[in-house]
């Protein structure tokens, strides 16, 4: 029964990986926004699992990662999965395709948040590409979403 | 059945509790720089996910390199020999001028330059936060890294330590917007500052007077000011120049020498002045 226990930590640990994953330059400009995905796959299932405080240690973890100042992701990250866990029952019953759409815009909010944060600490200038990760994870949404609820009703966790 | 949020705060509280603490923590880590030693077990706590995310890399790399033909690896060899003969030679040149060098110097009282001890070491992981241009190299405290030392690859200058953890650490590149470096035009010394523009293959020089003597193709050498870098290491050669005389100052860009999205191997150097100023830490030579 362990793997019940540590299932969601796992695909958070998986996450992470991936989303720091050396890749080539080319296909480093569309990486999606795992960690968020994975979050937010969660906070919709299971809001009284992951919510907030979840979101506020993985984006602790993804600063450290990143090498980015304490505090900046786990901004962003909270900001959203609160919008997606304060609206699970109605967002629950959207389609995939109607969630995937909710999905980008809160990658986009997420992007922005990043980069807003970022500009007041050190001055950077806003590129379009900053915004592809949105469309990345809009495409990986449905499939993701698919493969963790396989998982949970594998797992029946609850 | 599990009731939502059954204990604790509820769901608006605990996101204003998050946020506050983030923005403490942005603020007392920025300002204040507050996680000074912190960091270093913070980035050996996590350093076991970096290696993780490097491991298919070095699978692919290792399967690579067993099913290298004997064909190539013959030819590699000849030309590995080729290369080190002439490397040889000039080396031999470098010893005899490195000694007049330093007679010479020595002669006119100057300081004569001090010797620097190098490792090899070799690319983790790439960030990929665009935001910020940053390496992860694998090696760290154990292996007397400190923070602010210079790194190099075969062609030029890199960047420069910005965290160390035990095993590895991570480098700021010389392109990141947040970087600038002092070096002098190899032809006449004028002095210059380069600083990163965020993009890997540009650099930007600013403050530059229209009058100054400067012709595009210049190579421009690290100045041993700032006393971060070693004097006289390649670092960038102009591409461009825009006198426009409505403007302050002329608009200069620079290419890296250094190929910094193609990094694999790198040096890291340790001057003497450094050794004799941090001779616990243990190092190892190559």
């Amino acid at each position: 029964m362990s793997i019940r226990n540590y299932s969601i930590a796992l695909s958070i640990v998986i996450a992470l990986v991936l989303q720091i994953m050396p890749m080539p330059a080319m296909a480093d400009l569309y990486r999606p926004d795992w960690v968020l995905l994975v979050l937010s796959y969660w906070a919709l299932a299971l809001p009284n699992r992951v919510n907030v405080g979840v979101a506020f240690f993985t984006g602790l973890i993804l600063d450290i990662l990143l090498g980015t100042s304490m505090g900046v992701h786990s901004f962003a990250m909270c900001l959203c999965i609160y919008v997606l866990a304060a609206n699970y029952k109605r967002l629950r019953n959207y389609s995939v395709w109607q969630q995937s759409i909710i999905i980008g815009i809160m990658a986009a909010l997420y992007n922005l948040v990043i980069f807003w944060l970022q500009h007041l600490i050190t001055d950077i200038y806003f590129l379009f590409d900053y915004l592809w990760p949105v469309a990345s994870s809009m495409v990986i949404w449905p499939w993701l979403f698919w493969l963790l609820r396989k998982i949970r009703r594998q797992l029946r966790l609850h | 059945m599990n009731l939502m949020f059954s204990s604790g705060p509820s769901l608006p509280n605990r996101l204003a509790l998050a946020l506050v603490l983030s923005v403490s923590l942005i603020i007392f880590d920025h300002k204040f720089d507050g996680f000074g030693t912190t960091r270093v077990y913070l980035n050996s706590f996590v350093s076991p996910l970096q290696y993780l995310a490097n491991l298919p890399g070095q699978l692919l790399n290792a399967s690579a390199s067993r099913f290298v033909s004997h064909e190539r690896l013959f030819n590699d060899n000849a030309k590995l020999t080729h290369d080190a003969m002439l490397m040889n030679g000039q080396l031999q040149r470098l010893i005899f001028l490195q000694e007049e060098n330093d007679r010479l110097r020595s002669l006119l009282n100057s300081p004569v330059q001090d010797n620097t001890r190098k490792v090899v070491a070799e690319l983790m992981a790439v960030d990929n936060n665009p935001f910020s241009h940053q390496i992860v190299i694998n090696k760290g405290a154990i292996n007397g890294v400190f923070e602010g030392q210079p790194v190099l690859d075969d062609k030029g200058i890199v960047g420069q330590i910005m965290q160390v953890s035990s095993t590895n650490s991570r480098v700021l590149l010389i392109a990141d917007v947040t970087h600038a470096i002092p070096v002098r035009v190899a032809r006449n010394n004028v002095r210059l500052i380069v600083s990163g523009s965020g993009s890997l293959d540009e650099l930007l020089i600013q403050h530059v007077a229209h009058s100054s003597d400067l012709k595009v193709g210049d190579v421009l050498l690290s100045s041993g000011l700032g006393n971060v870098y070693p004097e006289g290491y390649p670092v960038a050669t102009i591409t461009s120049i825009i006198r426009d005389e409505s403007r302050p100052f002329s608009q200069v860009r620079a290419k890296p020498v250094a190929q910094l999205d193609r990094l694999k191997y790198l040096l890291l150097l340790w001057s003497e002045r450094t050794l004799e100023e941090a001779p616990k830490a243990e190092v190892t030579v190559k």
